[in-house]
């Protein structure tokens, strides 16, 4: 049964790259794709031909696949391949309109949030230095002058304010990595305090001592360096409120993927919900893998074959039991005997076997490949001048012989939607560049990564809707769950409080170290 | 039924067995002092730290003076057995110029009396 793997479907670009000569004859035979069926019929060896030369060896763009050309066709009964060409063409408009009306509207909410906070930023920033210079611009002459104290002053409100600079440079000035749906409870809160704070000193001083004209400068400019500190103690309420209180781990949270279950755990402080989502997002870029749709068709087939299997029949007569109907059902398909769990595990064995026999031959090509390849020396130079190439032109030299290795192993473990020509030919480059070994350049290609790792085209998760009981400005609680949904899928997310800890300690004392020995003896007399 | 369990005390007189240059008694002990005595699975009581007999050679002298394996002695002619090391009991029981040893063993029995008398 192995030798027929071999002589599986082929993309007759190849006869352009790899020195195979027996590919190339294929060329005049099928003009038509043959439909395979499902994985199970081995025995069948089956061409494809496509014609021209040009066309990305791996290709998978999207305008082919809206053709109708489905790269999956080989992994597909024909029953199914028709439905999911009528569904990714579905889902592709769904997206195209999401995208559209994503980048519009809630741009407004974000900025008007941004252009408040600025404002008075500016606002609170100049007061200081305003009330110092609203009496001297109005009253000057009749202000006693400003004694050393009162210099001294001048230079701790410029340093204070200098400080207070750098710190709200720091601490606010970032770049928003992320558009939530409900305001920021904590900055709101801040803003209004800010501003309430300000609002009062400014209402003092416009009464206190503009109104009359007070002649204390000293005095003035005191009142000024307090409004200065106690803009510092703000901005230390604001550090604590934003950035610390959630730094120490008091939740732990449970992420699962809906469609294959993949699942992970995360630590999380006093967050609200939707803080909490977007750390739960950051991290799934990073340590899910990839979700791959074409891994999910077998479980779906499966499920398939089996509601086909049973018919209902009403004998009695022509009463709607819809409910009884259903309860019969599910009573015969309990009682039917079926073999599904043995088609199931020889099936997955089978494609165990497959899949590593196909690494093998994988890695064995790629090291041949690496081996061709020889980082010049400068001593070198003068001795082969003549075959001096940059790294994108070694990688197009050897790529040819891996190719159709790398590509059957892509198709095997259903990835070759993952990978075009150009970012293989790209990473072989990067990978000579940096001197990696073949084992390095395969790394990317023989498990599934994370979504970080692949083209945004493919990342099938970009919209992310929260769902939730609770309201999602409120904060975690034990018990709380909440969806995390996209298009495709969804990642359900389980909070748990860490357990409160008990620890109590004993006091060993070194001197109590000491050991007997302990023997049985037998003597014969 | 009943259990009763009681330990009676013996005196047996072994003729040692010459054997080349060393004088042989045929059995085996453990116990003393310095060992553990809750390892002993004869003792009934697993603090004793008395001498006790853990084997019998078979046709050997002991047995034939009627030494059973179990017995606890507690005599050696005439020198105490119960609080002493396993190496000087070892010496008290060699001494090379005895070729007769007395010694004082307790016995335990176990007698289901009741039972017996019900079933027969």
């Amino acid at each position: 049964m192995s030798a027929t793997m071999d002589t599986e479907s082929t993309y007759s670009g190849y006869s352009h790259y790899s020195g195979h000569s027996k590919k190339a004859h294929r060329q005049g035979r099928d003009r038509h794709k043959s439909p395979r069926s499902k994985d199970g019929s081995r025995s069948e060896k089956s061409v494809t031909i496509q014609t021209p030369p040009a066309e990305p060896l791996l290709g998978n763009d999207a305008s082919r696949a809206e053709e109708g050309q489905d790269d999956n066709w080989g992994e597909t009964t024909t029953a199914i391949t028709g439905t999911s060409e009528h569904s990714i063409s579905q889902e592709d408009i769904a997206r195209i309109s999401k995208d559209l009306e994503d980048s519009v509207g809630l741009d407004c909410k974000r900025y008007l949030g941004l252009t408040v906070a600025a404002v008075l930023g500016l606002l609170v920033f100049l007061t200081p230095i305003a009330f110092i210079l609203l009496p001297q611009i109005l009253w000057r002459d009749d202000l006693e002058p400003c004694g050393t104290v009162c210099e001294g002053l001048f230079i701790s409100v410029a340093f204070k304010l200098l400080i207070l600079l750098i710190g709200t440079w720091a601490l606010f000035f970032r770049q928003p990595k992320a558009d939530l749906p409900r305001v920021f409870v904590f900055r709101a809160l801040l803003l209004v305090l800010i501003f309430l704070f300000v609002f009062s000193y400014w209402l003092f001083y416009g009464v206190r001592i503009l109104d009359s004209k007070d002649t204390n400068y000293q005095g003035i400019v005191q009142y000024a360096v307090s409004l200065v500190d106690a803009l510092l103690f703000i901005h230390y309420l604001a550090i604590v409120l934003l950035e610390l209180r959630q730094l120490q781990p008091m939740f732990t949270v449970k992420v699962v993927r809906s469609t294959d279950g993949e699942s992970r755990y995360y630590s999380l402080g006093h967050l609200s919900i939707q803080r909490a989502a977007l750390v739960v997002l950051e991290n799934y870029y990073r340590d899910f893998t990839v979700y791959n749709p074409a891994l999910l068709t077998a479980s779906k087939s499966r499920a398939a074959k089996h509601m086909a299997g049973l018919k209902v029949y009403n004998v009695d007569g022509p009463g709607n039991n819809a409910s009884g109907q259903s309860r019969a059902m599910i009573a015969a398909a309990a009682r039917r005997r079926d073999s599904s769990h043995n088609e199931l595990y020889y099936e997955e064995a089978d494609h165990e076997r497959r899949v590593r026999k196909r690494r093998a031959r994988l890695v064995v090509a790629v090291e041949e490949a690496f081996t061709h390849i020889k980082r010049l020396q400068a001593e070198e130079q003068q001795k082969a001048p003549g075959e001096m190439m940059d790294p994108r032109e070694a990688a197009q030299a050897i790529f040819p012989s891996m190719a159709r290795a790398l590509q059957k192993y892509l198709r095997t473990t259903r990835q070759q939607q993952y990978h075009s020509m150009e970012s293989i030919l790209q990473h072989l480059s990067f990978c000579i560049t940096n001197n990696m070994t073949p084992k390095a350049f395969l790394e990317r290609y023989l498990n599934p990564g994370p979504t970080l790792q692949y083209d945004r085209e493919r990342w099938f998760s970009k919209q992310w809707t929260l769902v939730s009981e609770e309201a999602v400005t409120s904060g975690l609680q034990d018990g709380i769950v909440f969806v995390l949904k996209c298009l495709d899928f969804s990642l359900v997310v389980n909070v748990k409080k860490i357990p409160f800890i008990k620890l109590s300690e004993e006091f060993i004392d070194p001197k109590s170290h000491k050991f007997v020995l302990r023997l049985q003896s037998e003597t014969s007399v | 039924s009943y259990v009763i369990s009681f330990s009676f005390q013996q005196r047996i007189e072994i003729h040692k067995l010459r054997q080349g240059d060393n004088l042989i008694l045929g059995f085996s002990i453990g116990g003393g002092i310095d060992q553990d005595p809750t390892q002993n699975p004869f003792s009934e009581d697993k603090t004793d730290k008395g001498i006790y007999v853990t084997r019998v050679t078979e046709g050997g002298p002991a047995e034939v003076a009627g030494l059973q394996i179990g017995d606890k002695i507690m005599q050696v002619n005439g020198w105490d057995m119960t609080m002493v090391t396993h190496d000087q009991a070892r010496k008290r029981l060699t001494k090379r110029n005895e070729e007769v040893v007395r010694l004082l063993v307790t016995r335990q029995s176990l007698q289901k009396a009741v039972q017996q008398s019900m079933m027969s």
